[in-house]
């Protein structure tokens, strides 16, 4: 087991999740995660925050704006 | 966005003047880069203006895309140079190089103190979530999100929208933004922990 605890280790989450550890980091990352499952959760709960992130809504453009545009795209290229 | 064509395919019809695949795109397009454009220009109307400037600098600029990079990279790449200078104009400045992101992202107190017999470890696990109903976020945990975006730094909220509700790819991300990959990786991780401290909240609140 690491000297990693769990203050530390939630520091590290992004970068796990980036893969850019390098080879020791990343196995005392992965230690500390298989014995401690609030680390485990909290782990879980980053990456849902970044998936859910992408199931935001865009605004949509202007009507006007959006018919100026394409006119824009049929006389310039039609 | 799925079920696009291939880049070079959409490049050749935007040349060839299909208006139906410029349709696409714009719609498609618009509304996450409306949501990036936000980010560096002082009004809802300017980066209205800034999305309009740039797409009319691609129906004006395809013939220059040469497929080096993806077609939407093209086009970001268009947008943020747009949005700079917009954003520069109304002196609104987002200071990319300043690294005033530092300290802990987790509230230290919710970690035993040095002396414990567990030193830097949670004294309460942070609570469980519930699984999300079918997979979907409600309209709540929507609203919630967006609105905790709203809160964040400046250019931490321009890496994670990039990052997280793009979906860019980092390296993209450092070139539009000008900033090396671990400084991104600093920003994303105190954006991401932010936001999920607060829908921790949120949970917490309902349960």
């Amino acid at each position: 087991m690491s000297d990693l605890d769990c203050r530390e280790f939630v520091e590290l989450v992004t970068s796990y999740l980036e893969g850019s550890m390098d080879a020791q980091a990343e196995q005392d990352f992965v230690d500390h995660l298989a014995l401690c499952d609030g680390c485990e959760r909290y782990l879980d709960q980053m990456r849902r925050t970044s998936e859910s992130l992408a199931e935001l809504p865009g605004d949509s453009i202007a009507t006007d704006a959006r018919s100026a545009l394409l006119d824009a795209f049929r006389s310039r290229r039609g | 966005m799925a079920g696009l064509p291939a880049d070079d395919v959409l490049a050749e019809r935007l040349r060839s003047g299909d208006d139906d695949t410029f349709a696409l795109l714009l719609d498609g397009w618009s509304g996450g880069m409306l949501r990036v454009a936000r980010s560096f220009v002082s009004t809802e109307e300017s980066a209205a203006e800034v999305v309009q400037e740039t797409w009319l600098a691609v129906i004006e600029g395809i013939e220059r895309f040469e497929g080096r990079s993806s077609l939407k990279t093209w086009v970001y790449r268009i947008l943020t140079n747009t949005a700079k200078r917009r954003g520069t104009r109304e002196h609104k400045v987002v200071p990319m190089s300043s690294v005033d992101d530092s300290g802990p992202t987790v509230d230290p107190s919710r970690f035993r103190p040095a002396g414990d017999p567990f030193p830097g470890h949670w004294w309460d696990f942070p609570p469980a979530w519930p699984s999300p109903e079918q997979g979907l976020l409600s309209g709540e945990v929507r609203d919630r999100l967006a609105k905790a975006l709203a809160e964040l730094p400046e250019r931490q909220r321009l890496v994670v929208v990039l990052r997280d509700v793009e979906g860019r790819p980092y390296d993209e991300v450092c070139e539009l933004l000008g900033i090396t990959a671990a400084n991104q990786r600093v920003l994303l991780h105190r954006a991401r922990a932010f936001l999920r401290g607060k829908l921790e909240e949120y949970y917490r609140e309902r349960s």
